[in-house]
């Protein structure tokens, strides 16, 4: 693909009097990515993205989309076709649903008009269309949020903590949305704090701590990054360990219940095993445990999974 | 941008509060009217209010007049305070900002609907007005304040230009609370603030020792159709209340478009 990336961040700061909410972030959303922006909450996840739809104005540094930046060029031109929301998607609740969707039409320049009852019905909202939005629950004005979005037909979806909280059910139906809006070629960036989530749904993902950027890149990079463990049971662990401590590459060898950890690479365990074959010692076990992607999130991120219940307070 | 100014009329007519400021300015001269028929005097000291029982013409005049100090104020402010804080309030303004509309063209929206509010509600009060006291008392000729009959053809068009001019202040008083609207986010302050604005203007205005500034208070131009009412008319106040009136206006719609393009649209 040609033509400028879909969403470029560069050195991106957003400052609150003395709070840093977002600090030097640098990010690129190629074309076709479905981009997990991961992180704990309050981590500037929310900052980042109304920076991107033009909402707040950036303190350092600048995003475009597509090569226009909402800041220089005005939002009308920068968000062409650009859709998304942050924290959750906000209607009128004195006007029902599909008249949300008009004004919302009519604020694009009318033209998707005629696939307002198409995209409620899309989003398994048609036989609820004509109710006040005051009165439907969170998924229900989540998927509303979709449905307003996909009214611009866009290239690129920003969306906040999309399946945040809904329930169960509403999760799945929300991945499986994202999932196939993807499919048709849609660029989406996804903010969560939700490793599963991004796991399922991203093959990419930039991870973000008191707002800056630690990780970006592919999960399975950030897995490969990681140095094995490799847990030993052999037959005479004092033998063993000191051909473990003779080994080239096998490093950080300690006792443990005993057993044997070490980290090492693979071509440095097979060495290990045909040395430990060849001084005769039995092995019982030779297990590697990579860290899991949760551990080296949690790592990341400051230990902070980023469970606690999000606050409507907070900056980001 | 017609686009915009259809869908903030369609809003305001979706809101309670319209129709509060709307019924209450249709209510005040049917009331007025109800009373008089019951009780013998009537409000002599006001201008045409001498008059009152000689013609429905003379009731939306002297509503008009009543309905300066407090009342228009009030139901513009209503409206004007809460049309940009509501956006706040209901957090979509993040949601108008990320279709395909500038800043700019998304305020004027809301400047023009709610200036066309407070048309309507001066409108509406005349019109019952004119139409209860014509009930009560016929649609005869008017004195006009220079002592002279006007035919009711005429005073009907006297009427309808001295609304026009009455305008012009309550246009003011709605910049000021679309503006504190737009900086405190909170309607309920702006209405109130705006409100404590208009009073503050009336007390100034009849403090003595300012007969030099009197002519430029903001309170002084809902006066300023008595000019119409003289043989023959005096363009002076008229003229006057214009471009006073409009620096009334422009000066805190240019601060809140300034305020409104630059701010950070967050959840509150």
């Amino acid at each position: 693909m040609s033509g400028p990336p879909p969403v470029a961040a560069r050195g991106l700061v957003k400052r609150y009097g003395k709070i840093v909410a977002v600090d030097q972030v640098d990010l690129t959303v190629e074309p076709g990515d479905v981009f997990g922006y991961l992180g704990p909450n309050g981590a500037g996840k929310t900052t980042s993205l109304r920076m991107m739809l033009g909402l707040i104005r950036p303190t350092e540094g600048s995003v475009e989309l597509f090569g226009r930046d909402p800041v220089r060029d005005g939002a009308r031109k920068a968000l062409a076709g650009v859709a998304g929301f942050v924290e959750a998607p906000r209607f009128y609740p004195y006007l029902s649903a599909r008249k949300n969707m008009r004004l919302l039409a009519a604020y694009d320049g009318g033209q998707a008009r005629g696939r307002i009852d198409e995209l409620l019905e899309l989003v398994e909202l048609q036989d609820r269309a004509g109710d006040k939005v005051g009165g439907y629950s969170h998924g229900m004005r989540q998927r509303l949020g979709i449905a307003a979005s996909l009214l611009r037909s866009p290239r690129l979806l920003l969306l906040d903590e999309p399946t945040t909280g809904l329930d169960p059910a509403g999760m799945r139906d929300m991945r499986a949305l994202v999932r196939r809006l993807a499919s048709e070629g849609i660029t989406v960036l996804l903010s969560s704090h939700l490793l599963g989530e991004v796991e399922e749904l991203c093959n990419r993902v930039a991870i973000i701590r008191t707002g800056k950027i630690v990780y970006e890149g592919t999960l399975g990079d950030l897995l490969a990054t990681a140095t094995a463990e490799y847990r030993l049971r052999a037959v005479e662990p004092e033998r063993a360990r000191m051909i473990c401590l003779a080994q080239a590459g096998v490093e950080n060898v300690r006792a443990e219940d005993g057993e044997l950890r070490f980290q090492a690479d693979e071509e440095a365990v097979a060495a290990l095993s045909i040395a430990l074959g060849q001084a005769r010692i039995g092995v019982t076990a030779l297990v590697p445990e990579r860290a899991s992607l949760e551990e080296l999130f949690l790592g990341m991120t400051g230990g902070d999974s980023g469970d606690k219940t999000p606050t409507r307070e907070e900056v980001a | 941008m017609t686009a915009v100014y259809r869908w903030e009329i369609v809003k305001l007519l979706a809101q309670k509060r319209t129709y509060l400021g709307l019924g209450a300015a249709m209510l005040v001269p049917l009331i007025f009217v109800v009373v008089l028929q019951f009780q013998s005097g009537g409000p002599n000291d006001v201008p045409l209010g001498r008059y009152i029982r000689d013609t429905g013409l003379a009731v939306p005049f002297v509503a008009l007049f009543f309905m300066s100090f407090w009342a228009f104020p009030l139901i513009t402010s209503l409206v004007a305070g809460d049309v940009v804080a509501s956006e706040s309030h209901n957090g979509t303004l993040k949601t108008i900002l990320t279709r395909s509309r500038e800043r700019g063209q998304v305020f004027l929206g809301k400047v023009l609907a709610t200036l066309t509010y407070t048309a309507v509600v001066v409108v509406a009060m005349a019109t019952v007005g004119l139409v209860a006291g014509g009930l009560a008392w016929g649609f005869n000729p008017l004195t006009s304040l220079s002592g002279t009959q006007v035919s009711t053809g005429h005073g009907l068009a006297l009427l309808a230009a001295s609304i026009a001019v009455y305008f012009l202040p309550l246009a003011g008083i709605a910049a000021f609370a679309l503006m504190l609207s737009t900086v405190t986010r909170n309607s309920a302050a702006s209405v109130v603030g705006s409100l404590m604005w208009a009073l503050l203007m009336q007390l100034i205005s009849v403090l003595p020792g300012i007969e030099g500034i009197r002519p430029y208070l903001l309170a002084t131009q809902f006066e300023a159709w008595h000019g119409f009412l003289r043989v023959p008319a005096d363009w002076a106040p008229v003229v006057r209340a214009a471009w006073v009136c409009s620096l009334y206006a422009f000066i805190p719609l240019a601060f809140a478009y300034v305020v409104f393009l630059r701010r950070d649209v967050t959840e509150d």
